[in-house]
């Protein structure tokens, strides 16, 4: 403890492995040659790519290099009102007649081609949305395929989903997904909705709409019905026409709070379903007698996987006091090592920000921290001079009451405070609008399992972060969502128990 | 309040003053003020307190503050309480049928309306440590983690009671209590003495003040202010009226409270574990296998 002490913020010079201090790594880029990108994206409704009806389109741009990758169809009320018709004619007319194990047959299948293409969706994910070809190639596009897989499962198995009830489709589901896992979430939405029997019109983010068309391409050549599963492509007056038609029966959300409650809002009185994923504010907490090591990986992993870009991120550390020197001063060494750059370079940790809006925003925080009293600390690692790029940010001696502690940044900055008692560390926890992750670091079991008992949220990860897998149920408490997705609470997002007997 | 004698009796009957049933406690209003509970030909039954939105904030807190220990309580303890609730119940049967015969119910019918309430409550009470075993998962992960889903009480529910004044009433909050809830009940409908009997009874059934609380009073003096109110994580909407629920769903989107409505008018079929299900959270923890 004393020699740790004693080693925070000292002079002595350190031996880094990193690409900024004389022991960097050679470029090692992904290759692109076999991805084929049109320069026109046209919306699929009904089966086929058609443009929209008023012909307006929009750009989508690599965030690296702010360069334009292709021209999208941009959906109006009208598209959405023909992608709305087409699922609800591919559901009374095919998909709700066709035999369960059938259905979850087509479901395998995009499962499967999406293995087979995961190398070209790695690099158009990368591409398009900024993320590290590390992370769309080991996480993004694997556990997209895996939802499919998962799900497909069910299809012919819905009589087990609610016990001593039998289950049935919601219907037609309009869905709205956001950028920062663009695939993932497409994948999350779809593979459920339609393996329970649901048709779909899905609207993915303006900003990430490539890997989705491809998904749509996909899901064209394996023979899924026409009007399965329709996407339109758009932003967010896109968004609202979908999940404000009248004819959607169920919604599906994943986003900000605040457009959360909107549309929460919208359907009050409707009936309706809806699942909504909402904004986070997770708390990591770091206890005394945690392998401090695999902590500060495990901090890293929390808030800098994906750029931050994570609802569930581990934006707010709570270190207890007795090793907050130690635990920060480790950090910000393993912070140092951080390769911010190239999406597409197999070393890069950071990526590109995925939009010069999110940009702006998080620079923002950047200044509304430092104003507000908290000491900024941010790496010093070289960052591309075209692009967009944030790098690893800390804000240490935040208080609760901070904006930065408070409110969703959504970005590579992690607010550090410190406690001293487990039932302190729980209530700073607990004490925000939102609940939907946490992490505890403890080596103690009774310990650990305590805390995770006692925070209000939705996703406990106890000595890890950041994992995700299809069986496993996730969303939030609180003001971060309503509903599940994943596991058997995922597939009762898609559907509803049959009255008693 | 009943008809004026003609004449001085041997023996005036001792009235009963209806209170509301808040924090384990039996207080009036704080507002001073009243209504008259009635007999389906309009003869005043008795006075029954006409809630403010002072009440109702109290009544939140009340339930907020008995909350964690209500859910801490294990599930064979809560199972315990609701089966103790039963009994009382059973106990008071012919109070409670005289209740509903007062307030139009056919003899017959109140008694049968009596048995269905205290056999309600013992379906509850059996279900308290069970619906976690059939609900919650262990989840198979593809990495090397120990993942398990649970379920966890919403905290602190709203409850718009029903029409049906025991039968519906018991129906509604059994299920809330049973997964380690905490209530606030509004009894708002043409017939509120079954209810503040009712709170007779969970307070002579070791349920821990607070777990359920109890108001009668005006549905458009209280419901806004509870379906608003950012210390509620949950409403039970108890109505056929859709712009009942709609107005209440529009005030419980400040915190995203969780809502569910019951349309029923009948509430004979209205049991099943899906009534806890309905007003709890699932948590998936995750933890690493290794050394």
């Amino acid at each position: 403890m004393t020699k740790s002490t004693q080693t925070a913020g000292s002079e002595t010079p350190k031996l880094r492995l990193g690409g900024h201090d004389g022991w960097g790594y050679a470029p090692a880029p992904e290759s692109t040659d076999h991805v084929e990108l049109r320069d026109r994206y046209g919306l699929f409704i009904d089966g086929e790519f058609v443009d929209a009806r008023d012909g307006r389109t929009f750009e989508t741009a690599n965030p690296a290099t702010e360069q334009k990758i292709a021209d999208v169809a941009l959906a109006s009320d009208a598209d959405v009102d023909a992608a709305v018709a087409a699922a609800r004619r591919a559901y009374d007319e095919v998909w709700s007649k066709l035999a369960p194990r059938e259905r979850g047959k087509y479901v395998y299948r995009i499962a499967r081609v999406l293995q087979e293409r995961s190398r070209e969706l790695a690099i158009t994910e990368s591409l398009d949305g900024g993320k590290p070809i590390r992370e769309s190639r080991d996480v993004d596009i694997p556990l997209a395929a895996a939802h499919f897989f998962y799900y497909a499962g069910w299809a012919d198995k819905l009589d087990y989903a609610f016990p001593g009830r039998g289950a049935r489709a919601l219907g037609v589901a309009g869905q709205v997904i956001p950028w920062n896992f663009p695939l993932l979430m497409a994948a999350w939405k779809i593979a459920p909705a339609i393996a329970a029997g649901n048709t779909v019109v899905l609207k993915p983010a303006e900003t990430t709409p490539l890997t989705v068309l491809k998904l749509a391409e996909i899901i064209r050549d394996a023979g899924v019905p026409s009007g399965v599963v329709n996407i339109v492509t758009g932003a967010g007056e896109t968004g609202a026409a979908v999940v404000q038609h009248p004819d959607v029966d169920k919604v599906a959300f994943t986003g900000s709070t605040e457009v959360g409650k909107l549309i929460r809002r919208a359907l009050a009185g409707s009936g309706k379903h809806y699942t909504l994923e909402l904004g986070g504010k997770a708390a990591n907490l770091v206890f005394e007698d945690a392998a401090i090591d695999q902590a500060v990986e495990g901090i890293v992993n929390g808030i800098f996987f994906n750029q931050g870009h994570v609802c569930c991120a581990g934006s707010r550390l709570l270190v207890q006091e007795s090793v907050a020197d130690d635990v920060i001063s480790k950090l910000k060494d393993r912070m140092e090592t951080l390769i911010v750059g190239d999406p597409l370079d197999k070393n890069t940790d950071i990526g590109a920000i995925n939009s010069r809006a999110q940009l702006d925003k998080i620079e923002e925080y950047l200044e509304i921290g430092e104003a507000e009293g908290a000491e900024p600390f941010q790496t010093s690692c070289p960052v591309p001079d075209r692009g967009y790029w944030c790098r690893p940010t800390l804000f240490l001696h935040a208080s609760q009451s901070h904006r930065v502690v408070q409110e969703e940044i959504f970005g590579p900055v992690l607010a550090v405070q410190t406690f001293r008692t487990v039932d302190e560390g729980i209530a700073m926890a607990n004490n925000t609008p939102y609940g939907l992750s946490g992490g505890v670091w403890s080596d103690k079991g009774a310990k650990a399992f305590r805390v995770t008992s006692r925070i209000r949220a939705g996703v406990l990860w106890a000595n890890t972060y950041n994992k995700f897998d299809p069986t496993a149920p996730f969303g939030g408490y609180k003001e971060s969502g309503i509903g599940r997705e994943g596991g058997l609470a995922g597939l009762h997002a898609y559907l509803q128990p049959e009255a008693a007997a | 309040m009943n008809e004026r004698p003609a004449a001085p009796v041997d023996r005036l009957p001792v009235l009963k003053t209806h209170k509301v049933y808040v924090g384990g406690k039996f207080p009036r209003s704080e507002s001073g003020r009243f209504d008259r509970a009635l007999a389906p030909d309009g003869t005043p039954i008795a006075n029954i307190c006409r809630c403010s939105r002072k009440d109702v904030r109290d009544a939140v807190t009340a339930a907020r503050a008995a909350q964690a220990g209500w859910a801490a309580r294990t599930a064979y303890n809560r199972g315990q309480i609701l089966y103790r609730i039963a009994e009382m119940l059973e106990g008071r049967s012919g109070q409670f049928e005289a209740l509903l015969a007062a307030g139009g119910t056919a003899p017959d019918e109140a008694a049968a309306e009596v048995q269905a309430a205290t056999d309600r409550l013992l379906h509850y009470a059996g279900w308290t440590d069970k619906f976690q075993q059939v609900f919650s998962s262990v989840n198979p992960v593809a990495t090397s983690h120990f993942n398990f889903s649970i379920l966890e009480p919403m905290g602190v529910v709203g409850v718009l009671a029903p029409e049906s004044p025991l039968l519906g009433l018991v129906s509604s909050i059994a299920p809330a209590i049973a997964g380690g809830n905490t209530t606030v009940v509004l009894v708002t409908g043409g017939q509120p003495l079954p209810a503040t009997t009712f709170g007779e009874v969970l307070n002579s059934s070791d349920v821990p003040g607070g777990v359920v609380n109890i108001l009668t009073g005006r549905r458009d003096e209280m419901l806004a202010p509870l379906a608003a109110h950012r210390d509620v994580d949950a409403l039970l909407l108890c109505s056929p009226d859709p712009d009942v629920a709609r107005s209440a769903e529009i005030e419980a989107v400040h915190n995203l409270k969780r809502v569910a409505v019951r349309p029923h008018e009948d509430w004979a079929d209205v049991q099943s574990p899906y009534e806890i299900t309905d007003l709890q959270e699932v948590k998936t923890t995750w933890h690493p296998i290794g050394s």
